[in-house]
């Protein structure tokens, strides 16, 4: 699915990853897992195409195409899709505009027709139920005032929306009660097939409860420094990211 | 469907700079009672028009530019501008194919297909070239209707008991230096009178268009609503480029009597000047302003100003009825050098008068955009209330924006409200709308058009899609 290959990044002439390499099959859950400043974040932003980020070295390779020539538009439509950390607000535009804009986008660059609006009702009306996200958060401008447990299920409603092939989350679990973190784990497990592929970014191991990953990773200083099974992930909440450095 | 609102989708590139090589009359430059005395002939004027004109040029002369705007521009020399214009071979003509090809072909290029609008368009157009009204579209179905659509130099021959009884009763004469200006040299303009009780049967456009490179166009609309009926009143503005500056010192009359409703809408995308040195462009100078005249009469100023290298424009309203109502809804584009200064005034003096300010002001580049609005409630305007709202965006470090309200409200039994608020157009909500599959374009038109919101929704529906596009076209280089 995909490959990341020697992976260098610098912003602003500081260098964040130094040398990162990974790969993800089709079926298969990965989460990387690190202490704050390793550079998790800037690994998910790189890879949905960030412009302030600069490539210095390194391959990235995503369904056989050269994921870092493209704009971020194509990789979404090529099915990456990235959960923000911090969802941004979009004054004016509401939900269900947002939505079906980014929807039809990804349909018309895949070149499959577009949805009309009441098949897009339908299909979002659906997805909205199954999220648990109440029916009012169509009308509702794009973020604006919403909690953050509630920006993170309208990450995940994309998510059930687009059907992408890789998805990133990023720090999904930050700022969730453990009821909204059920729903968010429940709607992303409702999304796996043998077919897609999750990254899942996150400083603490309590999401790994409940969207079980076939691989834990390790990212310290710009590197993956270890990997190993679901397991690690608890071994890490017990002793902490410091025994891995040694 | 015709294309008849491409004239507005001017990117970086001013599609609209060209110039028609017609043969055109030209007075001389400069400007006299001997000009004024011309102008005045050349129309076949009445008497009273003259001495209107000459009053006008009388008070021009004592009067000072005003300062007091927060725009910038060398000294205006009014000796070094022609002040009448017309193409050469004007004709009197009663078929559009009539007219000079060249000037039909610009209006092709203008996006205004006459021909093609006759039979598809809901739409009658009255278009101004420089200084002349070309051709009227339509006539027949609002003559049937009993509204009267014609250049205001039409009227003067046909209507002049109406010109005069209304012309300088809401702008009088001496209202300020550019409105005295332009009461002196007013060239053309579409006059519209709609009688007791009727509603017009369709939207009424007006497209103009300075094609002379030394040429002020001094346009001089006026509107009258008869009780109890209702229009609505489309403008659309373009200028060729050129490197020198063009003035355009416009006066807009509207009078609403009882229960008759006003809506003026304009999309106004004059040449703005090269965007990195600032050369040339259309300096716009306008006085617009409505007189709700009766009870429950209701005027509402719809704008989306995205040209001119600078714009000096406070659609206004006098709510003299009770129950009158006043709207403004604006957006205001600026970019590259361009500087705006523009809002509105709303005089409440009837009882229970109430008026919405609804201002969006969007600034890229290195171009200033100020919002000045006055709310004046008088002390016998009692339960009167006024809703202000004024949003400006940024777009980049090097743009300006500045809001400038005065609020007098004379008793107590009247309320008035005012919220601000100014934000920026980051990189952030781009790349996340662009991680979600739009193209860079689309999501900041997204971003522009959720702003603008309030305002695009009051334009009519194909002005509407036009304005969008425009918007977000002139902001594709400012950004990121």
């Amino acid at each position: 699915m995909i490959d990341i290959i020697d992976l260098h990044v610098s912003s602003n002439g500081k260098s964040i990853l130094k040398g990162l390499t990974l790969s993800i099959r089709k079926g298969e859950i990965h989460a990387i897992m690190g202490p704050n400043g390793a550079g998790k974040s800037t690994l998910a932003r790189v890879l949905a195409g960030h412009p302030s980020y600069e490539v210095t070295k390194g391959e990235v390779w995503f369904k056989n195409q050269n994921l870092l020539e493209m704009n971020p538009e194509e990789r979404a439509i090529l099915g990456l899709f990235m959960s923000f950390q911090y969802p941004l607000e979009i004054a004016g535009v509401s939900n269900r505009q947002f939505l079906q804009a980014a929807l039809n986008a990804q349909r018309k660059g895949k070149a499959l027709s577009t949805l009309s609006d009441a098949d897009f009702e339908e299909l979002l009306t659906l997805k909205m139920k199954e999220m648990e996200i109440r029916e009012e958060f169509k009308e509702r401008n794009v973020n604006e005032g919403f909690s953050g447990g509630e920006k993170k299920k309208n990450e995940i409603l994309q998510c059930a929306l687009f059907e992408p092939d890789l998805a990133i989350l990023d720090e999904t679990d930050s700022g969730l009660d453990i009821d909204a973190m059920r729903i968010v784990a429940r709607g992303v497990n409702a999304l796996r097939n043998p077919h897609n592929a999750l990254l899942i970014i996150t400083h603490y191991q309590r999401l790994l409860e409940f969207i079980k990953p076939h691989f834990v990773h390790v990212l310290s200083d710009g590197k993956i420094i270890r990997s190993g099974s679901a397991e690690l992930a608890l071994e890490l909440e017990e002793k902490g990211y410091v025994p891995c450095r040694a | 469907m015709s294309t008849q609102n491409e004239i507005f989708s001017a990117g970086a590139d001013y599609k609209y700079g060209f110039v028609t090589p017609v043969d055109s009359e030209v007075f001389p430059k400069g400007l006299n009672e001997d000009v004024i005395r011309a102008i005045s002939a050349k129309k076949k004027e009445p008497p009273f028009l003259l001495g209107f004109r000459l009053k006008a040029f009388e008070k021009w002369q004592e009067m000072k530019e005003p300062s007091w705007a927060h725009v910038k521009y060398p000294p205006i020399n009014y000796q070094e501008i022609s002040y009448y214009a017309e193409p050469k071979s004007k004709p009197r003509l009663e078929r559009l194919d009539q007219v000079d090809p060249e000037i039909l072909k610009t209006f092709e290029r203008l996006g205004i297909p006459l021909e093609e609008q006759k039979r598809l368009a809901n739409v009658a157009v009255d278009v101004v070239f420089d200084s002349v009204s070309l051709g009227t579209t339509f006539q027949k179905k609002l003559q049937d209707a009993g509204v009267i659509l014609c250049s205001i130099s039409e009227a003067v021959q046909k209507y002049p008991e109406l010109v005069e009884k209304y012309i300088g009763s809401v702008v009088p004469i001496g209202d300020n230096f550019f409105s005295a200006l332009n009461s002196a040299v007013f060239s053309d303009g579409s006059f519209v009178y709609v009688p007791k009780g009727v509603r017009s049967p369709m939207e009424l456009s007006t497209y103009f268009r300075i094609n002379e490179k030394e040429t002020g166009q001094f346009e001089r609309t006026l509107i009258i609503a008869e009780e109890g009926s209702y229009v609505s009143y489309l403008e659309g503005c373009t200028a060729p480029a050129f490197d020198t500056n063009q003035l355009h010192a416009a006066v807009v009359e509207l009078v609403a009597k009882e229960r008759a409703e006003i809506k003026y809408s304009t999309v106004q995308n004059w040449y703005a000047g090269d965007p990195k040195t600032g050369k040339g462009g259309v300096y716009n100078f306008v006085t617009k302003r409505g007189l709700c005249a009766g009870d429950h009469s209701k005027i509402s100023w719809t704008q989306v100003e995205a040209g001119a290298a600078i714009t000096w424009k406070y659609p206004s309203c006098i709510l003299r009825g009770d129950h009158s109502t006043g709207e403004f809804y604006s957006v205001a584009l600026t970019n590259g050098k361009m500087q705006a200064d523009t809002g509105t005034k709303m005089i409440h003096i009837g009882k229970n008068t109430k008026s919405t300010i609804i201002s969006k002001g969007i600034s890229a580049d290195e171009a200033s955009n100020s919002y000045r609005g006055q709310v004046k409630i008088v002390k016998r305007a009692l339960q009167s209330r006024n809703y202000t709202q004024c949003d400006s965006m940024l777009v980049g470090n090097r743009c300006s924006a500045n809001t400038f309200p005065y609020i007098d409200v004379g008793n107590s039994s009247s309320e008035v409200e005012h919220e601000a608020s100014t934000s920026r157009m980051n990189e952030e909500q781009i790349f996340y709308l662009q991680s979600r599959g739009l193209s860079k374009d689309d999501a900041i038109n997204l971003i522009v058009n959720g702003f603008c919101k309030e305002v695009i929704k009051e334009l009519p529906l194909e002005f509407a899609v036009e304005a969008q596009k425009l918007l977000a076209l002139k902001l594709e280089n400012s950004v990121g």
